[in-house]
C-alpha cells in the first residue's frame, strides 16, 4: 500500500471533479451527524432546563393531604372532610423509623402582603426549620427560621425573592424591618432566593415563610394541620412506605383503610422517576432518528461510490495492468468513501456546535447560560471517529467491487 | 527471453470456447515481433497471457526465465509493473492526470518517491519529444501525442518486453507510419518489442510475424527486407 502526496491529492481530485454529485451526496451526511449532534444537545439543555424546575427538591420525598372520605366507616358516614393533625407527625414518626423528616405545614393562598405604602399578593406558609431538608433555601439577607422562632413563637418572617424586589425596590438588608399581612406583622429576618417550581401551593418566590406554631394560632387552626412533608432515609423509598403512611393515619381519624380517595399522597419520588423515563425514552429516540439519518446518508455516500467505481472501470483495468496491487485498489476506493465521508461529517459537526452555541447563548441570565446544550469535546470527538469509521465501511462494498476488475476489462471497455 | 510451450486456454461461458490449441513460440531478447491474425483468431487472448492479464490452462510460459504460472493477483501486479509494458489501441491514459503523471504512474505503483518518478517521468516525454506538453491533460493532445506519451508510460519501468496491442488502430496513416518508427527505433536501441495486429503494413514494420489461425500458430515468417511488399511503404497499412 502506498500513500503519498500524489495519491492525497489525488483522491481530492477525484471528490472534486463530480462537484455537484459529491455535494448531495455529503450532504446526508452532514444532514445525518447534524442531525444526531444537535438533537443530542438539544435534549440535554431541554433536560437541564427541566430538571432546574426541581433544584433543590428532595427526590425521596412526599407531601401527605388530607380530603373527605368516599367510605363509610366505623358508624362514619362517606363524605366526611376529615384534617391532619400535629399528632400525626408523632404518629407517623414512632411508627415508621425509615422515615427522615416529618414536618407539618400550613398553606394560606391570595393574601396580601404590605410594606408601608407598597402592596403585593402574597401566599403564607408556617413551617419548622427542618423542612429546609425537604426543599433547600438559597438565603440571600439574613437568616432562615430557626428552632428559638419556634420555641419562643417569634412574629418573624422570611420572605421570597419577588417579594422583596417588589416591597423593597430600593434593594438594601431588609431585615428588621415589618411587613404586615392581613392584620399581623412579621418582622423580616431573612430572604429567600431558593425554591423551586414543584413546591405545594404558590410560588416560592412570593411566598412568606413564618414559624409553625405563630401561623397555627393567628390563623385559629387549633391543632389542625394542612399537609405533611416526609423524606426517607437513604435505603428506603418513600413511593414503598406509602401504604403504611396510609394505614397509620386513617387509624388515627377513623377512615376506611381501604379509603384510597381519602386522603392525597403527592410522591416526588415517582414525579422524578418518570422524568427520568421519559427523558430516557426521549434520548433513545433521538439515537434512533439521528443514526437513522446518519446511516442513510453513508448508504448514499457507498451507492454513489458504486457508481464511481462502475463509471471508472477502465481507469482501475489500466491500473492493474501497469502494476497496482489489489491492496492499492481497495486503499484508493476507501480512502475516497473516507474524505468524503469525514469532509461531510466535519462540516455537520462543526454547524452543530456552532446552533448549540446559539441556543446556549439565547438561554442565558444575567450572563450565566441556564442549561447546558453544548455537546463535549469528547463527543464531538467521539461523533468525528464514528463519521470516519462509517466512511470506511461505506467504502468498502465498492471497493470489493473494483477489486474485481480485472486489467482485461479495460481494454475490452472501449 | 519468452517461452511459449504447448499453450491451451478455453473460456468457459456456457459453451466451452476452445480459444487457444497448442500454442509454441519463442522470442529472444530484442526482437521486433507481430503477432498477426483475424478477429477471433486468439491473438488477443496470447497477448493477455504473454502480458500476465489471463491464465492459461495447459502448457508452461517462461518469461526471462521464470515460470509464470497461477500466480497471486499481487504477484502478477508486481510482474506486470517490472517486467512489462503495455501499449494500448484506445491509449489508456488516465483522463484527469496530465502526461507527466500517467507517465509516472508505473513508478508510483512501485513505490518510487515523488521527486524521482516525476524528474524520471519528465525524462521519458523528452526523450519521445513531449517535454513542453507534460502538464497537458490527455484530451489536450492529438492521437499521436497520447500514444507518444502511453508508450513513455510503457517504457519507464524499463520492461523487459513491451507488448503493443494494434498500436495504431485509432491513428489515422501519417501518425501510424511515425509511432512504427518509434517503435522501431526502440527496438534498435535493443528493446524487445512484441505488436498485436490485423494490418499487414504494421507487421511489414517488424523483423519476424507470427500468423495466428484458429488458435494455432499458422506459419512464421523472417521479415527481413521491409520493402519487399508494398505495404508499410509510405504509410500504407491495411
Amino acid at each position: 500500500m502506498k500513500i503519498d502526496r500524489d495519491s492525497l491529492s489525488e483522491i481530492g481530485t477525484t471528490v472534486v471533479r463530480n462537484k455537484s454529485r459529491s455535494l448531495l451526496t455529503a450532504f446526508g451526511v452532514f444532514w445525518g451527524i447534524f442531525m444526531l449532534v444537535v438533537m443530542l444537545g438539544g435534549g440535554q439543555g431541554l433536560q437541564d432546563k427541566l430538571s432546574q424546575n426541581f433544584k433543590g427538591f428532595a427526590t425521596n420525598s412526599a407531601f401527605v393531604f388530607s380530603g373527605r372520605t368516599t367510605m363509610p366507616y366505623k358508624g362514619f358516614q362517606k363524605g366526611r372532610s376529615w384534617t391532619l393533625e400535629n399528632a400525626d407527625v408523632t404518629r407517623l414518626r414512632a411508627a415508621l423509623p425509615q422515615l427522615d423528616v416529618v414536618t407539618p405545614l400550613l398553606m394560606f393562598y391570595g393574601k396580601t402582603a404590605a410594606v408601608k405604602d407598597l402592596k403585593t399578593s402574597c401566599s403564607i406558609y408556617g413551617l419548622y426549620p427542618n423542612m429546609a431538608r425537604v426543599e433547600q433555601t438559597d438565603i440571600r439577607y439574613g437568616r432562615t427560621i430557626n428552632d428559638m422562632d419556634i420555641h419562643e413563637e417569634r412574629k418573624v418572617c422570611v420572605i421570597g425573592k419577588r417579594l422583596y424586589k417588589e416591597l423593597f425596590p430600593g434593594g438594601g438588608d431588609p431585615c428588621g424591618q415589618f411587613i404586615k399581612v392581613e392584620n399581623s406583622y412579621y418582622r423580616i429576618v431573612g430572604v429567600n432566593y431558593g425554591g423551586s417550581n414543584i413546591s405545594m401551593g404558590g410560588d416560592p418566590e412570593t411566598t412568606i415563610q413564618v414559624p409553625f406554631p405563630v401561623l397555627q394560632k393567628a390563623q385559629n387552626y387549633g391543632n389542625r394541620v394542612d399537609a405533611l412533608a416526609l423524606t426517607a432515609h437513604s435505603g428506603y423509598r418513600i413511593s414503598t412506605l406509602e401504604p403504611q403512611i396510609r394505614q397509620i393515619i386513617y387509624r388515627a381519624h377513623y377512615v376506611d383503610p381501604d379509603d384510597k380517595f381519602a386522603s392525597f399522597i403527592f410522591s416526588a419520588e415517582l414525579m422524578f422517576t418518570m422524568m427520568d423515563n421519559l427523558f430516557r425514552g426521549v434520548r433513545f429516540l433521538i439515537w434512533l432518528v439521528g443514526l437513522g439519518t446518519l446511516l442513510a446518508g453513508v448508504v448514499g455516500v457507498s451507492n454513489i461510490m458504486m457508481v464511481t467505481v462502475k463509471e471508472r472501470t477502465v481507469e482501475f483495468g489500466i491500473r492493474r495492468a501497469i502494476g497496482a496491487r489489489p491492496t492499492d485498489i481497495l486503499l484508493q476506493v476507501i480512502l475516497e468513501s473516507l474524505l468524503l465521508t469525514v469532509l461531510a461529517g466535519m462540516a455537520g459537526i462543526t454547524f452543530a456546535v456552532f446552533v448549540l452555541q446559539c441556543l446556549e447563548l439565547a438561554n442565558t441570565v444575567d450572563g450565566i447560560p441556564t442549561a447546558q446544550f453544548q455537546v463535549s469535546f469528547g463527543f464531538a470527538v467521539g461523533a468525528a471517529c464514528l463519521v470516519a469509521l462509517l466512511g470506511i465501511v461505506a467504502g468498502l462494498a465498492p471497493a470489493l467491487r473494483a477489486l474485481h476488475i480485472k486489467p482485461v476489462d479495460a481494454m475490452r471497455d472501449e | 527471453m519468452i517461452q511459449l510451450e504447448n499453450i491451451h486456454k478455453t473460456y468457459n461461458n456456457g459453451q466451452p470456447l476452445h480459444v487457444l490449441k497448442g500454442i509454441n513460440l519463442h522470442i529472444e531478447r530484442g526482437e521486433f515481433v507481430s503477432i498477426m491474425g483475424a478477429s477471433g483468431s486468439g491473438k488477443s487472448t496470447l497477448l493477455n497471457i504473454l502480458g500476465i492479464l489471463d491464465n492459461y490452462d495447459e502448457g508452461s510460459y517462461y518469461l526471462d526465465g521464470k515460470l509464470i504460472r497461477d500466480l497471486s493477483e499481487s504477484k502478477a501486479a508486481d510482474y506486470r509493473n517490472r517486467m512489462i509494458g503495455f501499449v494500448f489501441q484506445s491509449f489508456n491514459l488516465i483522463p484527469f492526470k496530465n502526461a507527466l503523471e500517467n507517465v509516472a504512474l508505473p513508478l508510483f505503483y512501485r513505490g518510487v518517491n515523488r521527486k524521482r518518478r516525476n524528474a524520471l517521468a519528465l525524462e521519458y516525454l523528452d526523450r519521445l519529444g513531449l517535454a513542453e506538453w507534460a502538464h497537458h491533460l490527455p484530451n489536450e493532445l492529438s492521437g499521436g501525442q497520447k500514444q507518444r506519451v502511453a508508450i513513455a508510460r510503457a517504457l519507464i519501468t524499463q520492461p523487459q518486453i513491451l507488448l503493443a496491442d494494434e498500436p495504431t488502430g485509432a491513428l489515422d496513416s501519417r501518425t501510424s507510419i511515425e509511432v512504427m518508427q518509434l517503435l522501431k527505433q526502440l527496438n534498435e536501441e535493443g528493446q524487445t518489442i512484441i505488436v498485436v495486429t490485423h494490418e499487414s503494413g504494421v507487421a511489414n514494420q517488424t523483423n519476424r510475424i507470427v500468423h495466428i489461425k484458429d488458435g494455432m500458430i499458422g506459419h512464421i515468417e523472417d521479415n527481413v527486407n521491409h520493402n519487399a511488399s508494398p505495404f508499410g511503404i509510405d504509410g500504407l497499412m491495411k
